[in-house]
């Protein structure tokens, strides 16, 4: 399936990367070209085959509900861009 | 000093233990060595200072007869581990000047074993890439080049870094991880053998996420004993992994040297792709020959699914990283690049930091994961991928392990495919399908093509079986004995 420039501008959006106007033709010939060889695997009968979602089959393990770890707040905070009085300073979210 | 350089893991450590050399000695080598290999750019940051510190510890720790497995033992570690307190950035600017405050849990096992760190290896950035060129530092330059010729060589990727490292003897083995083929495509291209084992032996915690349910670390080395000594070292339960596996870590170097007499080796006849360079071709008809004559019986097998494997995981591989790299959002650490608002932060931040290959599959997979399209494809995708892993399960009723080419081309020049992502993509061809079904994998340097250039053979086993590929391993080496080394030009 074919990609317009108008699709690519709606999955960066959803992505949260800025693509610049002219880089919108480019990359929807390239992702067009990656989608069009992927269509391939409509030729596999995939008809009652059971999504593989995990490489080995194993039940996610349960642990102790304990504390395990805690009390870092200098370390969570030593690579913040920005911080103060011990928390991230981040852009306004809420009006 | 070049000598020191020059031993395999096996060796120094033998040297180590008999006292012919001090751990000190052993790593100003190769301190001495990767600061005279800049033209390589196979380190992205040397830590020589805490390699020397690390190395007098681990003598004085022998001489209080503490010496663990690797005491004393340089190594390279793959830029996608996160190491305390020395920067880990998997080769992106959007983790800039990121210094963990806490060790991967692969490498705290190599420090626990008694292991030396010489610094941070380059890699393609989220080790998505084939070629090296995606780092965000620049390539890595091959140690190899083509008889008569200078022009610079791709190593592989995305473990490029480890892979030149080893070859050019910077260290004696080096960490790298596997997604779709980063450790035995770059170990096929530059001539060491190099181990993805099964999904889940080794911990992923402390391992920057690419794609989750295939990310699985593993070693690359100079020999197949070398490989099987580091990997036992890296592989473990781990309880922040929760898909590590909790069973026991068998002896992987006790299976090198074994006899693999009456082991039955299937050859999958999907593998002879068209274009496939004919040396190539003869390469594989050698290695069953090699295994032939140690004993093995040959069986040819059918995995009918595997040419639908490369575009199955280029759903299933961008699919997860764009979920995955979701946490890049310049808030809690790495690059921040402010804008009007919290989303033009986030979409400014993306923009900046990410590398070209990066974003495109960030957007692959979110086109792929959106409304109207995650069944079409991302569901599709992941039928197709137990159909593969099916095709394995039928394979190993007949034989214990198959036999391949580990990749279609010996290393290519940098550059060239650049410009075509599906060429680009198509390197995997042979390596991804462990991937997708879980499954050891392992590539064994077999042989050198008309211009001088390593080329590899691939091993895959059953799931837990690393073992047997330790020992059919060992006797491909043995049958090849594959010594040439690159010409020392940088």
């Amino acid at each position: 399936m074919a990609i317009d420039a108008a699709t690519v501008s709606k999955v960066a959006r959803l992505a949260r990367i800025a693509e610049p106007p002219e880089r919108l033709e480019p990359l929807a010939r390239e992702l067009s070209g990656i989608l069009a060889w992927i269509e391939q695997l409509s030729e596999v009968d995939t008809d009652g085959v059971e999504p593989m979602t995990s490489a080995v089959a194993v039940a996610a393990p349960m642990r102790e509900d304990v504390v395990t770890e805690g009390g870092d707040v200098t370390k969570i905070l030593a690579n913040a861009p920005k911080t103060k009085d011990g928390f991230f300073v981040v852009p306004k979210v809420v009006e | 000093m070049s000598q020191l350089t020059s031993l395999t893991l096996k060796a120094a450590l033998a040297g180590l233990a008999d006292k012919s050399f001090s751990s000190e000695e052993l790593t100003q080598a190769h301190v001495d060595a990767v600061a005279a290999a800049k033209p390589l750019n196979a380190f992205v940051l040397e830590t020589p200072e805490k390699a020397l510190d690390m190395a007098r510890a681990a003598d004085a720790r022998r001489a209080r007869g503490e010496a663990g497995a690797l005491e004393g033992a340089p190594l390279g570690i793959k830029d996608l581990f996160c190491t305390e307190g020395v920067r880990s950035t998997a080769c992106s600017n959007i983790l800039g000047n990121f210094v963990p405050t806490y060790e991967s849990t692969v490498t705290a096992n190599l420090w626990r074993d008694g292991a030396v760190m010489l610094g941070k290896l380059n890699m393609d950035e989220f080790a998505m890439g084939s070629s090296n060129e995606s780092s965000a530092f620049g390539p890595v330059v091959n140690p190899w080049r083509a008889e008569g010729q200078n022009a610079k060589l791709t190593p592989g990727g995305s473990s490029g870094g480890s892979a030149t490292a080893v070859a050019a003897d910077l260290c004696l083995g080096a960490t790298a991880t596997d997604t779709g083929g980063s450790i035995r495509q770059p170990a096929a291209f530059t001539g060491t053998v190099g181990i993805k084992p099964t999904y889940g032996r080794c911990s992923r915690w402390g391992v920057v996420a690419f794609a989750s349910s295939l990310d699985q670390a593993g070693p690359i080395a100079k020999t197949v004993e070398d490989a099987a000594i580091l990997l036992k070292s890296m592989s473990g339960h781990d309880a922040k992994d929760s898909t590590s596996l909790d069973i026991e870590v068998p002896d992987f170097p006790s299976f090198v040297g074994k006899s693999v007499k009456g082991l039955r080796i299937g050859i999958p006849k999907e593998y002879r792709v068209d274009g496939m360079p004919a040396e190539i071709d003869e390469l594989w008809e050698k290695g069953i020959a090699w295994l032939k004559d140690a004993g093995c019986e040959i069986v040819e097998v059918s995995l009918p699914h595997t040419k639908y494997a490369l575009p199955a995981y280029y759903i299933v591989a961008p699919a997860e990283a764009s979920s995955n790299l979701a946490r890049y959002d310049g808030m809690r650490y790495g690059l921040r690049v402010e804008g009007a608002n919290l989303t033009e932060t986030y979409v400014n931040t993306r923009a900046a930091g990410f590398g070209t290959e990066v974003k495109r599959r960030i957007l692959i997979g979110t086109y792929v994961l959106s409304a109207g399209y995650y069944d079409a494809y991302y569901v599709k995708a992941l039928k197709v991928r137990r159909r593969i892993a099916d095709d394995f399960d039928q394979a190993f009723q007949k034989v214990d392990a198959l036999l391949t080419p580990t990749a279609p081309s010996a290393a290519f020049g940098l550059g060239e495919n650049a410009d075509d992502p599906v060429a680009m993509y198509l390197n995997d061809i042979f390596t991804v399908t462990v991937n997708l079904a879980g499954l050891p994998g392992m590539s064994i340097p077999a042989g050198v093509d008309h211009k001088g250039l390593p080329l590899g053979l691939q091993l895959i086993g059953k799931a837990l079986d690393e073992g047997t590929l330790f020992s059919l391993g060992g006797a491909l080496e043995k049958a090849a004995d594959f010594r040439a080394k690159p010409a020392r030009w940088w």
